[in-house]
């Protein structure tokens, strides 16, 4: 029991994480129909340049506490992130806004690897240690639990965005634009919604969220790396798939869901398969369920759109 | 026609390649660019140092005073790069090849310099598959992982606790050392609790970790690398688990007590082949000349890699020719007083006596403990 | 063939018939003119063909018939590990390589129809994860099946693999031509690859205009409007599936040959994106943009090595960019580029309906915002 209960917990810190890259991969799915293969890249530029701004902070104005300077780096790495994830758009992906979708996935797939490498040039191949500001030793275990603050901190701030972006999109005049562009770029545009902006706009709310979640994930794990971004991308893309892409409950949804049956799965596939399967499969979860979500219920859990939308 | 042509052009290479009668090529390849550029550049300055000192020496082969030269190749540490080296080291003539780094490219070269009857000793590959598959002038200068195995499954199990849980990385190495640990582990009576898996791309641990803890592990061996090896402790010391902690060769850095940071404490062990440099018999004095010399310290493999360049040439001295075809079944039966101790092979072609050293984490940084 | 031939700058068009004697003079004569620079180009040619026959299956998929596929090297790999427990000790059986290879063929076919038939309602992008994640799979399932029972050794992956033997012709070894003469075995894996290659070429032309050629075309073009004239998609997808896969499978059983060693690390995403780029850079659903693709991209780390290397070192005193580094630059610019500015390729296609959507930029068909 104490076991399941910590699975999940992993699971569930696990999949906050997940959650929060998941909403950028459909709010520009929802926009524009293209899958952001460098979305998780630049959640991987996100952490980096915090990494970075602390560093730079902790020399030049040690005097600003731990949180403080937590906050800065932060702050800096969105907006890094913000200004990447629109010269992305602009420069990438505009262009080939009527081209057809393999171009910009093809282009997508490209900008990946271009942030990767370029990741690589700048910071080194090597895994870099992330300043824990936020302490990582365990509070007193709860019926045998353990978790960390910065395990809580990860927990309240996914949970304080989503509902913000929940706000934003619903209540909003740049929300209700967001969903008239997704819904339908000419009659938006016609409509008098300068729809090249919100889509820029999309992108740098998405970058921004990425960038929380990689200063998040550097913070849990304590390292940072050019290529962290890719697997929990494309992860993700996979809750956002899972909870029905397009949708943003749905991408919450899934990202929670995927983070449990993770965690959980880890541990009891080998009790449960007879000892034929164990924990080295733990990445094919989230491949598995994406594939059975995709062909038996394209919607996703919640659903919003058709996966054949050709 | 089309045979002609390629007869021709062999036959061109081949008249190319006849002249060079004073001067022995010896050919090293390991990773000079990317990330083990360090380690592989260790290798081929311990190799030049040999070198430097049997020109020094003089060396005389049928009669005649020769003169050794390096030929240094970048493997990339990858295994398709690997081969396309050794067909270049093959190609240039040279006579015996000191290298490679990594297994994965050890493993895929040696059938080349097989074919091109070249004899090669490793100074850093631990894989035992590199000298088992039956090639007659493969050979290594370092305890191969069956030996490290050993050492880590009898350590954990006689020094750390009974109840080992083990946990490797799924590649090439992280899963042959733990095969052979979790066989030495219930050979010195103690018992494999768990097992688990996770890559070498894995930074989340805390599924198999919550599930090993549910266990009861005295003691957690991960075979892996540093760069999985540091979050794992802070992932054990987060979920409260106070296993001991060994890990082999992959995690006996000075990188993974960076990644770990505060999160490592003197529970952490781990193993690595050979002695320590200053407890090789040769190991002070190789490693001032070889800070004079390069102005740069030794990393892990130099001394491996001077005495890998020394066998070749030994048992050139013995068969007193440096036609492969002749000394190459030399290098089998030399037995000489190396940097490392004393260098001789068994009949696969694996150093006797591999050392395994055993450290403990202690005041920062790693302490030889036996 | 023609295709190559329009290929070739200025005589292309003008003399084709003296424009096609010299591609076959060039794929003829390409490893002599190689070996002058050493035996280690000629190796590299031989990985060239083979990446050439993966980029022409891939091909047939995406450029013919619109199906982003990203996780294609597991055909290969299916292909490889086939040829790996028919023809090595492994399981100890060693058939030849004319049962061996088809039988590679007919699975990597089966995995391409497996793969298919829950795929067929997805298209683009979905396809292109769903595939991607099809490809980690099996990477996945290679890695770790030896545990309860020992079926793909793992991580340490196949060694000593049966060479190609023709009819009691043992191509790796190297044939003697009366007492002085021998030929490189590698110059014999060439010229059976090429042979590979050429027929897999021929075949492939066949199919382009055949029926089946133009109900891809059509359904690449506009699925809906291919079902309305009566086109069966279902099956024609599945048909190019595993069409696609069997050259998948075809050329991962040579190089299982080629290699003597197959292990899961040679079967990674990033290969499965090395070969799209291959095509995307030459010239999608142009067979001449292809091959030249697949040959520009396989000779460009060792080119970039040969050339960046010492070029850096003169103007920086040393090695800023790894050739690594380099070459995932150049190929992340190349495919964003590429999209950019020159969606069709390097080398276009010529005729009307090999013509992949993306040159005709359809401005509808994006229905981005529907």
């Amino acid at each position: 029991m104490e076991t399941l209960l910590q699975q999940t917990v992993n699971g569930l810190v696990v999949g906050s994480v997940y959650a929060l890259i998941a909403l950028g991969y459909t709010m520009v799915y929802g926009i524009l129909g293209l899958i952001n293969f460098a979305h998780g890249d630049v959640l991987m530029v996100g952490a980096l340049v915090a990494l970075e701004a602390i560093r730079l902070l902790q020399i030049y104005a040690p005097e600003l506490g731990l949180v403080p300077t937590l906050l800065a780096g932060l702050a800096i790495s969105v907006v890094v992130c913000m200004i990447l994830g629109y010269t992305i758009e602009r420069t990438a992906y505009r262009r080939l806004r009527n081209a057809p979708r393999l171009a910009p996935l093809i282009t997508a797939i490209g900008v990946s690897f271009l942030l990767q490498t370029l990741a690589m040039i700048i910071w080194g191949r090597n895994y870099h240690t992330f300043p824990q500001l936020v302490s990582t030793v365990p509070l007193e275990p709860i019926a045998g639990v353990f978790i960390t603050p910065v395990q809580i901190a990860i927990l309240v701030v996914s949970a304080t965005l989503m509902v913000g972006l929940v706000v934003l999109v619903n209540k909003t005049r740049l929300g209700r634009a967001m969903r008239a562009t997704a819904e339908n770029h000419k009659v938006a545009s016609l409509m008098g919604v300068d729809t090249n902006k919100i889509i820029a706009a999309t992108f740098i709310i998405g970058s921004g969220l990425a960038a929380v979640a990689g200063v998040m994930y550097s913070s849990n794990y304590g390292i940072a790396h050019y290529a962290m971004g890719f697997m929990p991308g494309l992860k993700a893309f996979t809750a956002a798939v899972l909870g029905g892409i397009g949708n943003l409950a749905g991408a919450m949804l899934g990202g929670i869901v995927l983070g449990l049956v993770e965690s959980i799965g880890a541990g009891y596939i080998e009790d449960l398969s007879f000892g034929f399967l164990n924990s080295s499969y733990q990445d094919i979860f989230a491949f598995l369920i994406l594939g059975i979500v995709l062909i038996f219920r394209p919607t996703g859990l919640l659903g919003e759109r058709v996966a054949d939308r050709a | 026609m089309k045979r002609t042509l390629v007869a021709l052009a062999v036959l061109g290479l081949g008249a190319s390649a006849v002249h060079a009668q004073e001067v022995i090529k010896l050919g090293t390849a390991a990773p000079l660019t990317g990330t083990q550029s360090h380690l592989g550049k260790d290798i081929e300055n311990g190799v030049r140092l040999a070198i430097e000192d049997y020109n020094a020496k003089g060396v005389t082969l049928g009669g005649k005073k020769v003169k050794f030269e390096v030929m240094a190749e970048d493997d990339a540490a990858d295994p398709k790069t690997a081969t396309n080296v050794a067909q270049r080291l093959v190609d240039a003539g040279v006579k015996g090849v000191i290298g490679h780094l990594n297994s994965g490219a050890s493993i895929p070269a040696s059938r080349i310099y097989n074919e091109g009857g070249i004899p090669q000793v490793s100074p850093a590959s631990t894989n035992p598959k590199l000298t088992q598959q039956g090639f007659k002038a493969t050979y290594r200068t370092i305890a191969n992982d069956v030996q490290q195995g050993l050492g880590i499954g009898k350590f954990a199990a006689t020094s750390l606790g009974k109840n080992v849980a083990v946990i490797d990385d799924r590649t090439a190495y992280g899963q042959g050392l733990a095969d052979e640990v979790v066989k030495a582990v219930k050979a010195s009576g103690g018992t494999v609790v768990t097992r688990e898996f996770t890559s070498d791309k894995a930074t989340d641990f805390a599924a198999i970790l919550t599930k090993l803890k549910a266990a009861k592990p005295d003691v957690i061996v991960y075979s892996g690398m540093d760069t999985q090896g540091g979050p794992m402790l802070k992932q054990i010391k987060q979920l409260g688990i106070t296993a001991k902690f060994i890990t082999g060769d992959g995690g006996c850095t000075g990188e993974i007590i960076k990644l770990a940071g505060d999160a490592i404490s003197p529970n952490a062990y781990c193993t690595q082949p050979g002695l320590p440099l200053d407890k090789m018999p040769g190991g002070k004095d190789f490693n001032a000349r070889f800070k004079k010399r390069f102005n740069a310290d030794v990393q892990i493999y130099a001394p491996y890699a001077y005495d890998a360049a020394s066998a070749i040439i030994e048992a050139m001295k013995a068969a007193n020719s440096s036609d492969p075809a002749k000394y190459a079944a030399a290098i089998g039966k030399v037995n000489f007083p190396g940097v490392i101790g004393t260098v001789a092979f068994d009949a696969k072609g694996d150093i006797k006596d591999g050392a395994v050293t055993v450290y403990q984490f202690k005041a920062g940084k790693w302490e030889p403990v036996q | 063939m023609n295709e190559l031939a329009l290929a070739v700058p200025y005589l292309g068009k003008r003399h084709p018939a003296a424009a096609r004697w010299v591609v076959i003079a060039i794929a003829i004569g390409a490893p002599l003119i190689a070996v002058l620079f050493g035996k280690t180009w000629v190796r590299i040619l031989d990985f060239a063909m083979l990446y050439v026959m993966l980029a022409i299956g891939l091909n047939l998929v995406v450029g013919f018939a619109g199906l982003l596929d990203l996780g294609y090297i597991a055909f290969y790999a299916v292909g490889a590990y086939t040829f790996a427990f028919l023809a090595s000790p492994h399981f100890d059986i060693h058939l030849p390589f004319w049962l061996v290879l088809p039988a590679g063929a007919a699975c990597a076919a089966v995995a391409g129809i497996i793969l298919g038939l829950p795929t067929l309602r997805l298209r683009g992008d979905y396809l292109a994860i769903v595939t991607l994640g099809f490809g980690e799979i099996v990477r996945i399932f290679l890695n770790n099946l030896n545990h309860p029972v020992n079926i793909t050794n793992g991580p340490q992956g196949i060694n000593m693999i049966d060479p190609l033997v023709l009819f009691g012709w043992d191509i790796s070894r190297p044939l003697k031509i009366g007492d002085e003469i021998t030929v490189n075995s590698l110059f014999l894996y060439y010229y059976v690859f090429l042979a590979f290659v050429v027929l897999s070429i021929i075949l492939v032309q066949r199919l382009q205009v055949s029926r089946v050629g133009r109900a891809w075309a059509a359904i690449r073009d506009d699925e809906l409007a291919a079902k309305a004239i009566g086109i069966n998609t279902r099956n024609m997808k599945l048909l190019a599936f595993s069409l696609g896969a069997t050259f998948g499978g075809v050329s991962g059983g040579l190089f299982a040959a080629f290699q003597g060693f197959v292990s899961p690390e040679s079967f990674s995403l990033m290969e499965s994106i090395a070969v799209l780029t291959m095509i995307v850079f030459g010239g999608m659903g142009n067979l001449a943009g292809v091959i030249i693709g697949a040959l520009a991209l396989t000779a460009l780390p060792e080119v970039l090595r040969y050339v960046a290397v010492p070029v850096q070192q003169a103007v920086f005193d040393r090695v800023i960019l790894d050739p690594e580094v380099l070459r995932m630059l150049l190929l992340s610019l190349a495919m964003i580029f590429m999209m950019l500015l020159r969606p069709a390729g390097l080398i276009p296609a010529y005729s009307r309906y090999s013509r992949p959507e993306l040159v005709v930029g359809k401005a509808a068909s994006g229905e981005a915002g529907k």
